[in-house]
């Protein structure tokens, strides 16, 4: 049986079948119970399992260090976190205890945490509502970091997530949690760390992921060219032969990003393909992302994220290139 | 609207043994003497562990150690109150509980040796490793509290932190939410007075740090830390409310005898006789006069503890210099992930194919 959802009803659907699934998941975070979350991404999990879901207090260190406690005790943590920025108030607990725990016991205790939570521009919030720092989460060896971009991309990954052995960055588009409904199937898995090749073209790759997928498909419509788009779907751990492969077909890539352009995903991404496909290049790795500038606030906002224009001018400056 | 009271608050502080080793033998704990002389023992063997450690690391053996000289009581006490299956959620001081708790003398010192190995919680024990960022670890073991209540368990989460700790808003979200989610937690605040340099009279305003629990809403009691028989008194209370749902601060007065870590010279920021002053209250002297005046401990006894724990210290370093000559290197990419991604298995090749860390 599947279902036609948008993507917050992807999440939350997920989360019924996984709290229906395995009694040791716990869905916890600020105002998560009978409120449903400020997206209605739990709405009614808590009238159906009232032992397992949780209001926490207002505070994220709080949520992410009890986490690390309630996974050692055998129980499967998902933390919702209201907005990405407020993460950073628990920031120190991700990078020094849930992203270390396995290493610095040699396996002997874990954490398989699952901390969601919404990322990225386009819903005209207050300040501090906007961030994508997700090139800050790849870099904290010990995380997985995971965007769906999708309704049926979210139930496949985030059941994934839930049900992986190690701790889990899961970033939430806003901007799609309602912009869209597709057939969502039941009990869907997608792994962790696999690209998906989203539209199959032989002229430039477009990597893209989240919220940008969608504005690199829109983007392609115009342009007259064979275009290959690569969600990767995780950022850490990454699918580089899926991108590699790709690039050495089409010889010219762009990688989209919402997040600021220096020491962003792309430089990552361009760093890769030089290493392993660099004799294939016939273009620079063109990247189309946010500036180095704070998010502004939301009269802004439209010309910080990138937008299907913008990319469509990426991808013919890659074309175009020599 | 009148302007009236609508709450107030008291805080107990509990004193068994006292320094000048009068005794208020209605509080006395209920043990025998074979338990007397473990505490006394375990005391003893994390007093002479840090001694030990001290000087291999002058010699340049161990890295930075954090000594627990003169928190024996606090440590030993309360991890002595603690049942089997309860989990302890140690700082980087926590040598005396841990060895209370069976932590083997090599695990250890392997910490102290720069090996992961020595953070290894043994296979079906509850445990978490040392929590070297000041104040972090209550958080888990509010977690560890939670979940134990949630799968309907009856253990306990004891965890450890100092008078700097209390200052983290960490250590406040930690009592809150074990308030909030009646977690079965039990948090051992040691004031030794110093957090490195600052004194207990720069850290806060607050009058005692146990009242650090009202705000939480959970209890707070205040104890002599440098007297066993008082620390383990409250401490099983307290663990005792912890296991039927309601969390508690203890706040044990006790003092760091020696350095902040090894790194540290006290002397920059110490009054002229205060060591000289806490030496006098030490707790293991204390509890030994207490023992011999009820002829639970005599010479006999006291060498045959000695010696136990100089074979058991010798045996502990030679093993822990031998895992260290056989440190695989490699090892530190075997356990990031579950399984190890494809990016750090390059990675990992690449090193194995360099001949393993520059060597």
């Amino acid at each position: 049986m599947s279902e036609r959802l948008r993507m917050v009803g992807a999440v939350r659907e997920t989360l019924r079948d996984e709290l229906e699934r395995d009694d040791s998941v716990v869905v916890y975070g600020e105002d998560v119970g009978e409120a449903g979350g400020v997206f209605r991404a739990t709405q009614g999990l808590v009238d159906d399992h009232p032992d397992r879901v949780f209001n926490t207090p207002v505070a994220e260190a709080g949520i992410v260090g009890t986490g690390v406690g309630l996974a050692a005790t055998g129980m499967r943590p998902v933390a919702e976190i209201q907005f990405q920025s407020f993460l950073y108030q628990g920031f120190h607990q991700l990078a020094q205890h849930v992203a270390r725990m396995r290493s610095r016991t040699r396996g002997t205790v874990t954490c398989p945490m699952t901390i969601r939570m919404p990322y990225g521009g386009g819903i005209h919030a207050l300040e501090l509502h906007s961030e994508s720092f997700e090139a800050g989460f790849s870099h904290i060896p010990g995380l997985q970091v995971v965007f769906p971009a999708s309704p049926a991309e979210t139930k496949g990954l985030l059941t994934s997530a839930i049900r992986d052995p190690d701790p889990v960055v899961f970033m939430e588009p806003t901007r799609l949690y309602r912009s869209f409904r597709e057939e969502v199937p039941d009990d869907h898995e997608i792994p962790l760390g696999e690209a998906r090749v989203a539209e199959s073209g032989d002229d430039v790759t477009v990597v893209a992921w989240g919220s940008m997928l969608r504005e690199t498909l829109d983007a392609i419509e115009d342009v007259d060219a064979n275009v290959e788009v690569i969600d990767p779907r995780t950022l850490y751990p990454l699918d580089t032969e899926t991108i590699v492969d790709s690039v050495k077909k089409t010889g010219r890539c762009v990688v989209v990003h919402e997040a600021p352009k220096t020491a962003g995903m792309a430089g990552e991404i361009t760093s890769r393909i030089n290493e392993e496909a660099f004799l294939y290049l016939e273009a620079p790795v063109e990247r189309v992302t946010g500036y180095d500038v704070p998010v502004p606030m939301f009269a802004r906002e439209d010309d910080y994220v990138p937008d299907a224009d913008r990319i469509e001018s990426g991808i013919r400056r890659a074309l175009e290139f020599g | 609207m009148p302007d009236e009271n609508v709450a107030q608050f008291t805080i107990r502080s509990v004193q068994v043994l006292a320094e000048d080793e009068t005794v208020d033998e209605e509080l006395v704990p209920d043990l025998d003497d074979d338990e007397l002389l473990e505490l006394y023992e375990q005391m003893k063997r994390s007093r002479r562990l840090d001694e030990r450690a001290i000087a291999l690391q002058r010699r340049g053996e161990l890295g930075t150690y954090a000594p627990a000289i003169g928190q024996e009581a606090a440590q030993v006490g309360s991890a002595f109150a603690m049942a089997e299956d309860d989990w302890l959620v140690p700082s980087f001081r926590e040598q005396p509980a841990l060895l209370t708790r069976g932590t083997e003398l090599h695990s250890i010192l392997e910490y102290a040796l720069g090996m992961e190995e020595g953070a290894e919680i043994p296979d079906g024990e509850g445990g978490l490793p040392p929590a070297i960022p000041v104040g972090s670890q209550p958080l888990h073991a509010t977690g560890v509290g939670w979940g134990e209540a949630l799968q309907d368990r009856p253990n306990v989460a004891v965890t450890y932190f100092g008078d700097g700790a209390t200052s983290q808003g960490d250590v406040y979200e930690a009592m809150n939410f074990a308030g909030v989610y009646d977690a079965q937690t039990v948090f051992v605040c040691q004031n030794n007075r110093y957090a490195i340099s600052t004194g207990i009279e720069n850290q806060t305003e607050a009058e005692t740090l146990a009242q650090k629990a009202i705000a939480a809403g959970i209890d707070g009691i205040q104890v002599d830390g440098n007297d066993v028989l008082g620390v383990y008194r409250v401490a099983r209370e307290a663990m005792e409310k912890a296991r039927n749902g309601e969390p508690v601060l203890i706040e044990a007065l006790t003092y760091r005898r020696s350095m902040h870590t090894t790194s540290d010279d006290p002397s920059a920021y110490r009054e002229g006789d205060e060591e000289a002053e806490w030496e006098a209250r030490d707790p293991i002297l204390r509890f030994q006069v207490y023992l011999e005046d009820r002829g639970i401990l005599d010479d006999e006894t006291e060498d045959a503890i000695d010696d136990r724990i100089e074979s058991e210290l010798a045996e502990a370093i030679e093993r822990a210099r031998a895992d260290r000559e056989a440190l695989d290197p490699a090892d530190m990419f075997r356990h990031v992930y579950a399984e190890m991604p494809s990016e750090l298995e390059r990675q990992y090749e690449a090193f194995e194919g360099d001949g393993g860390g520059g060597k």
